[in-house]
């Protein structure tokens, strides 16, 4: 056991500061189960939101020494011990309160999605899909939902243009269903104008921060936006390949 | 004194509290039934504690062994349950199952495939055929994401960070729901004319547990509070296998997938110890040797299942008699080793969250090193007592679905079966409710005096001056539990248990949440403590009837289980002196048909002969 200092953000939207807090840390603690100790013993009604505490429900994401993370999978022997840890809430987000923040615009994107539509059944009234082609799809599936990758995209952090692209997450989302073999639906002329796919610039920051570890930028944006390229920029290649196949 | 009519108000034919897998199906199904259909979320869609099951759902698809069909599937959950299950539910669920999981496939679900292009299937404890269709080790992600994509485009209401506190009756018919937000503190009142609870269980009540935050019984004490009765509380599941170091992991679960992959358990000295506890039951489908085990894993169907592969009830407690007997783990549990039974890559791919969550968690490389698990409260398999059909409770217009209503799995749930539990009878939850509404006259009326006595006693512990800490309150709870409502019981502690809880309750009824009631964590942990506390004394109650041992309830004190305990069925409710009485019903004949084929032997089974 040894004492740690943490430095916590405490506040509303109308403004707030760091609160300070010495508090003894047990081997093997992550930082939400400092959090609780100190809403415990210090700090009551202290704002956190989680859920699962095992890497599975993305709710407690938070601003960690400048780096989104997870709290609930971040191990407090990733600081030395000298360190102050600071916390804050997710930056691209307004805040509710302290570590809260209000995600719902994320509920809104996703309601704005085409929903999977599948084709018909096999004669045996079964459908059939290989294991290879469905893998990248479970890989997009895997997503948590945490909205970290949200968090650190430059179009919604620091250009704020929310009104103008869905992020990475919906993006990835876009990618799952049209990528399933069994879905009819074309959402290709929405990924490029509502959903705002040409925004991205491929800087990555998305995928590195992603705790699924889904290659969101190669296997999710770079080949939607391919197939927007493919379809808009080269429409005989489309052409060709809707009226003889791939 | 505080005017109703200023109390934020929505009006629905049913509302739905709680929102994993239960609760989602039962919405869609209200909803697509013409029903004017509200959702209420403790948390935001989509992290509720559906999202935490690995493994797979069951369901007799047959996909990957031809010999299954339902009443194979039902014949494992009824030995499973040591024919304590409502037969009725069981034997829906095990019909209805396999229609559910194609429907989430038509929904956009993508599980792991067969070779030829189906639904593949894994085995798993207690299943005698690979039988639950799974992705990786995230089923249960899998699952809510495809009923929330599915849910969100049907246009009912969806109310997330909202906690519901009470239930509103009219002449014992239900007319309300009282909540608050989580995010301003204000209150809420729903006017609907049934609600389905869909809350889960309360597994918080304990400390060691794969429960999450959301997990504190409110669901149960709500509708305990509102007269209804409830049933086979008593039957808590130890997992097995959880986490056991670090401590501030200890509890999150391990999936029962390793061991359904070939994961074995070892003691200290990595010797295979399930072999020495093989019931008597179930000897005839076990493997005798570990040469036979490893032939059945390898496919070969003349051989028995290993006994890693006994229900969960069975394994938690010889795990809990190696470690009291010496033979542990250094942390205090035993080892499952996957590591010298898979190759790297096949564990990564099959087990990826089990990977990353030793590895990221307790800084062991399961594809090089043996884990370390112990048993953590996992599951209720008690409840809401609900009607075998319409899932309706003995109140008028309240119905439950999913881990919160009891019956389905009597005394010990099968792996798998929880996931298929909630499609079945969410489903089902939201045909009762509509042919309730639609049976129901004039729309029920709300007494103002009762929610404003709500509201009071809701705000209560933000407005003392002083108090005890809930926070400290409920740490108390998980200790007295942990200590007297454990994997196996005696008279005495649950006695002790009783005595602790009053006190716990005095304590409870005196806390003081400091700071205003903005998304305020000390509130929250003041009001949960109430359904905590029910939940708590409910189970140590129904425990303290049930003299005997049957499934994930075992008394030292009543060895074994007893011919009288089976026929009956403990009940809980709220007495006309305020006080919990608890008493033990008869069962029902079980219908003649089904008897037969949860007696028959699995060769006649397999060859149609039942």
């Amino acid at each position: 056991m040894s004492e740690r200092h943490f430095r916590i953000w405490r506040g509303t939207a109308a403004g707030g500061s760091f609160g300070e807090h010495r508090i003894d840390v047990d081997e093997g603690m992550v930082v939400l189960d400092v959090l609780h100790r100190i809403q415990a013993r210090q700090a009551s009604d202290l704002a956190i939101r989680w859920n699962c505490k095992a890497g599975k429900c993305g709710s407690c994401s938070m601003e960690i020494n400048g780096r989104p993370r997870l709290a609930c999978m971040t191990r407090m022997n990733l600081f030395t011990d000298e360190e102050t840890i600071t916390v804050q809430p997710l930056k691209a987000f307004p805040v509710i309160r302290d570590l809260v923040t209000d995600v719902s615009w994320n509920f809104d994107q996703n309601k704005r999605i085409p929903p999977f539509r599948p084709g018909p059944k096999g004669p045996d009234g079964q459908y059939r899909m290989r294991q290879e082609d469905v893998d990248r799809v479970q890989e997009f599936r895997k997503c948590i939902e945490c909205y970290l990758c949200q968090n650190v995209c430059h179009v919604l952090r620091d250009q704020s243009r929310k009104d103008a692209f869905v992020g990475p997450r919906f993006m990835i989302r876009l990618a799952s269903l049209e990528m399933h073999p069994l879905d009819t639906a074309d959402r290709i002329p929405a990924v490029r104008k509502e959903f705002g796919s040409g925004l991205c610039n491929i800087t990555r920051c998305c995928t590195e921060v992603c705790p699924e570890h889904i290659e969101i930028t190669d296997n999710g944006i770079i080949p939607l936006k391919e197939r927007v390229v493919d379809r808009f920029y080269d429409p005989l290649l489309w052409l060709g390949r809707k009226l003889f196949g791939r | 004194m505080l005017n109703v009519s200023e109390i934020q108000t929505f009006e629905h034919d049913v509302l739905v509290i709680g929102a994993g897998g239960a609760g989602l199906r039962a919405a869609i199904e209200c909803s697509a039934r013409g029903l004017s259909t509200g959702l209420v979320c403790k948390s935001l869609l989509g992290k509720a504690h559906t999202v935490m099951a690995e493994g797979g759902v069951a369901a007799a698809l047959g996909n990957v062994d031809r010999r299954d069909n339902w009443k194979v599937h039902f014949r494992d959950t009824m030995r499973g349950g040591k024919f304590l299950n409502q037969w009725r539910m069981a034997e829906l669920h095990a019909r209805e199952s396999p229609d559910r999981v194609r429907e989430l496939e038509e929904w956009g679900a993508v599980f792991d495939r067969t070779k030829d292009g189906l639904i593949s299937q894994r085995n798993f404890g207690g299943h005698r055929y690979p039988r639950l269709a799974h992705v990786g080790d995230r089923t249960g992600l899998e699952i809510i994401r495809t009923l929330q994509d599915h849910a969100v485009h049907k246009g009912f209401g969806i109310y997330m960070e909202c906690t519901a506190l009470d239930l509103h009756l009219d002449g014992g018919r239900i007319a309300g729901v009282l909540g608050y937000w989580r995010e301003s503190g204000r209150f809420v009142l729903f006017r609907t004319r049934a609600v389905i609870l869909a809350t889960g269980g309360g597994g918080r009540a304990w400390r060691i547990t794969s429960n999450s935050w959301e997990y504190t019984g409110d669901g149960t004490a709500m509708a305990y509070e509102a007269g209804a009765e409830l049933m086979d509380l008593e039957f808590t599941q130890f997992h097995p296998t959880g986490m056991v170091w670090p401590p501030s992991v200890r509890g999150i679960l391990v999936t029962e997938g390793v061991r359904g992959d070939g994961g074995v358990l070892l003691d200290s000295r990595k010797e295979r110890f399930m072999f020495r506890y093989i019931p008597e039951k179930f000897a005839a489908e076990t493997a005798a040797t570990e040469e036979e085990a490893n032939r059945w894993l390898a496919g070969d169907k003349t051989a028995r299942r290993p006994p890693e592969l006994l229900t969960r009830d069975v394994v938690a407690r010889a795990i809990t008699q190696e470690v009291n007997e010496g033979r542990g783990s250094p942390h205090g549990g035993v080892y499952l080793d996957i590591a010298s039974r898979l190759p790297a890559e096949a564990i990564k791919k099959k087990l990826p969250s089990m990977y990353h969550q030793f590895k990221e968690l307790a800084e062991v490389d399961i594809t090089r090193q043996s884990m370390e698990v112990g048993p953590t409260l996992h599951y209720f398999m008690g409840g809401v007592r609900v009607d075998s059909d319409t899932q309706m409770s003995t109140v008028p217009g309240l119905f439950a679905a999913g881990e919160c209503a009891a019956g389905m799995h009597g005394a010990n749930r099968l792996g798998g079966n929880s996931l298929s539990d909630l499609l079945v009878f969410g489903r089902l939850a939201g045909i009762g409710a509509e042919q309730y509404v639609k049976g129901l006259g004039a729309a029920p009326r709300i007494d103002e005096e009762q929610v404003r006595a709500a509201v009071r006693r809701a705000t209560a512990p933000l407005n003392r001056d002083a108090g005890a800490n809930p926070y400290v309150v409920h740490d108390d709870l998980q200790g007295v539990m942990g200590r007297y409502v454990g994997i196996v019981r005696t008279e005495a502690e649950l006695l002790a248990a009783l005595k602790e809880l009053d006190r716990l309750k005095r304590d409870a009824a005196g806390v003081k949440a400091s700071g205003a009631s903005q998304y305020n964590a000390a509130w929250h942990e003041a009001l949960d403590l109430r359904s905590l506390l029910i939940t708590a004394e409910a189970v140590t109650r129904a425990a303290l009837m049930r003299q005997e041992s049957r499934g994930a309830h075992t008394r030292l004190d009543f060895f074994g289980e007893r011919e009288e305990w089976q026929k009956v069925n403990v009940i809980v409710r709220k007495g006309k002196n305020g006080q919990m009485e608890t008493r033990a019903e008869t069962r029902p004949e079980p219908p003649r048909g089904l008897a037969a084929i949860a007696h028959a032997s699995i060769e006649d089974l397999e060859a149609g002969r039942v």
